[in-house]
């Protein structure tokens, strides 16, 4: 009869957690090295247990230092847009909402194209991308603290439409004097997204990221169930609302730009996923956000697999989450009853 | 616990900085029944929004028992002041229990989310407005009647001197406005404060207490009900002529059709 509000101990969320585990061994075995089920079960019971693992050197690296990291990280990009997007469309009650509506991604992609057309490091890349990002949403706060006298709501997603253009004119200027031979095409792939050459060092970078803007919000479950029916019902019913919303968007973008720094621009994993949470668990943060989080994982999981084992090059992982994304999502809202519930 | 005073003194409520309305003076103690009238863009909306401070009002104080709750932080207010708006925000599917507890928001502290206690105060306003068998339905499939009910059960989970509500018949049919109302009227007896406004001035009979007419977001008259409810009150609020008669079940008007 009643339908707990945190799921995290329910054996829902635990069997999710077994079958992402079983995908990210599936995952590993995938790639140009042969890695079978025999090693990989080896190698994981050694690592569980804490002993050395009986296994070819190579099949090591290949595991620890290659694969395992990019696995890591499709998980994190994943279970990071998916959760910010499942706060971002309940914050501003709309089902077309992505991580981005604040021009995270737009920002973010003008810092790391910046970067590569300076040819700077990789990790000086990464480091303008997440400070265009937060520069971005920075704008957008600003702006709509300099328009107070306008519904918030309205104002902060003009906002991230309108300084979102603006950053996306500076990357298509960027791409028009970059150079077509070397430039251009690592700006193209790195504006569709791509997990191809990370390593332990961006997961280190990432992970913390995510768990600094994950935490807050599942803690706040409450709060944010209570925020979706709108500024004034939320007042009302004891929110301080603007400090809430400030508080969910900072850990929302934290997420957003860390990930995309390192990923790239991956679209539709957080519009779509929330939405799969949401028809599978309800509209209550306390299982909203885990289930989002794990979905997003999984997805991404499954995605980036697919782009570098599929074909002889990388597929960019923002071309399949496009082919997958439009008829899952146009699925979802058939089956859900009046439109997004 | 005596019960809680609510004094209005000198508002004057409107947006932007524009004036709406103004010399809006009142009291209220919990118990008693309140009923505003008035007509279309009169300021009743506003009035109710500025009390809860939803809006800032533009001037004068509203008070709880002397003290003035402009500092107030929003957990003290919803602790005062239930709100059922005239439309509630759900959006999402979050099923009509789950709705009912986010009136216990106030009670919880930041990252707590309701307990055995919360659970126990749902499940009772649910009962008292006969609507626990729509416990577990999703809100947005719900009737407008049934909306209704639960935004007033929401509130009633709240636990709140006053109840504020805004226009709680507009918009539902004839069975299920005497049902709202036989419970407002029933929450009044239970000791709560309550504000309402309605378009039929026959639930003000209904209810009884007090009447305040608001006319172009001033006060145009104000005491109890069959005082203030006259032919020649209504026809100067809403320029229409009615008569106003008294049967042994209680007053009732009857406007004059040409």
């Amino acid at each position: 009869m009643l339908r707990g509000s945190f799921f995290l101990l329910e054996w829902r969320f635990i069997a999710a957690l077994l079958a992402l585990a079983c995908g990210v061994l599936v995952a590993l075995s995938f790639g140009s090295y042969p890695l079978g089920p025999p090693e990989l079960i080896q190698w994981a019971l050694a690592r569980l247990t804490g002993s050395q693992p009986m296994i070819d050197q190579t099949a090591l690296v290949v595991i620890e230092r290659v694969r395992g990291p990019r696995v890591l990280l499709a998980i994190l990009v994943g279970a990071a847009l998916a959760t910010a997007g499942a706060t971002y469309q309940g914050l501003f009650r709309n089902p077309l909402v992505s991580p981005d509506i604040l021009g995270v991604s737009s920002g973010a992609a003008l810092g790391a194209v910046l970067g590569i057309f300076l040819s700077l490091p990789i990790i000086a890349i990464q480091g303008l991308s997440f400070l265009g990002g937060l520069l971005a949403v920075s704008a957008v706060m600003l702006t709509a603290a300099l328009l107070r006298n306008h519904d918030r709501i309205l104002v902060l997603v003009l906002g991230g439409i309108v300084i979102g253009t603006l950053f996306g004119s500076g990357v298509a200027l960027l791409k028009v004097l970059a150079d077509p031979y070397n430039q251009l095409p690592a700006i193209t792939f790195w504006l569709l997204g791509s997990l191809a050459g990370v390593g332990l060092g961006e997961v280190r970078s990432v992970a913390p990221a995510f768990l600094l803007g994950a935490l807050p919000l599942l803690l706040l479950h409450w709060r944010l169930n209570v925020m979706t029916l709108g500024e004034e019902e939320a007042r009302s019913l004891g929110i301080e609302t603007g400090r809430l919303r400030g508080l969910a968007v900072i850990c929302a973008t934290l997420m957003t730009a860390a990930v995309v720094s390192v990923s790239g621009i991956v679209g539709w994993v957080g519009l779509l996923i929330p939405h799969l949470a949401r028809f599978l668990v309800g509209p209550s943060f306390g299982r909203l956000l885990p289930a989002s989080a794990l979905l997003g994982a999984a997805f991404l999981l499954l995605v980036d697999t697919a782009a570098r084992s599929l074909g002889p090059l990388e597929i960019p992982l923002g071309v399949l989450t496009a082919i997958i994304g439009t008829p899952v999502f146009i699925w979802v809202l058939a089956r859900s009853r009046r439109g997004w519930q | 616990m005596k019960p809680a005073r609510l004094t209005v003194k000198q508002l004057t409520i409107g947006y932007d900085g524009k004036p709406i309305g103004r010399d809006i003076s009142f009291s209220l103690t919990a118990g008693e029944t309140l009923s505003l009238l008035g007509p279309n863009g009169s300021g009743k909306t506003t009035l109710f929004k500025s009390l809860l401070r939803l809006i800032e009002p533009l001037g004068g104080s509203i008070r709880i028992d002397g003290e003035d709750t402009s500092n107030w932080p929003r957990r003290a207010m919803a602790r005062c002041f239930g709100y059922v708006p005239q439309a509630g925000g759900g959006y999402f599917p979050f099923t009509v229990r789950e709705m009912i507890l986010m009136g216990r928001t106030a009670h919880l502290s930041a990252f707590a989310s309701p307990g055995p206690r919360d659970q126990q105060a749902a499940q009772m306003a649910l009962e008292r407005l006969g609507i626990a068998r729509l416990a577990e339905r999703p809100y947005p499939q719900l009737s407008g009647g049934e909306k209704q009910l639960t935004l007033i059960a929401r509130a009633l989970a709240q636990e709140p001197r006053f109840l504020i509500l805004d226009e709680p018949t507009a918009s539902l049919d004839f069975g299920n406005q005497v049902r709202v109302l036989q419970q407002v009227r029933q929450l009044a007896q239970s000791g709560i404060g309550i504000v309402l406004s309605t378009h039929h001035p026959d639930q003000a009979f209904v209810l009884g207490g007090r009447a305040l007419l608001l006319r172009d977001g001033r006060l145009m008259a104000a005491g109890p009900v069959t005082e203030v409810i006259t032919p020649e009150q209504l026809r100067a609020l809403y320029g229409i002529e009615v008569e106003v008669l008294a049967t042994d079940r209680g007053r009732i008007c009857l406007p004059h059709y040409r």
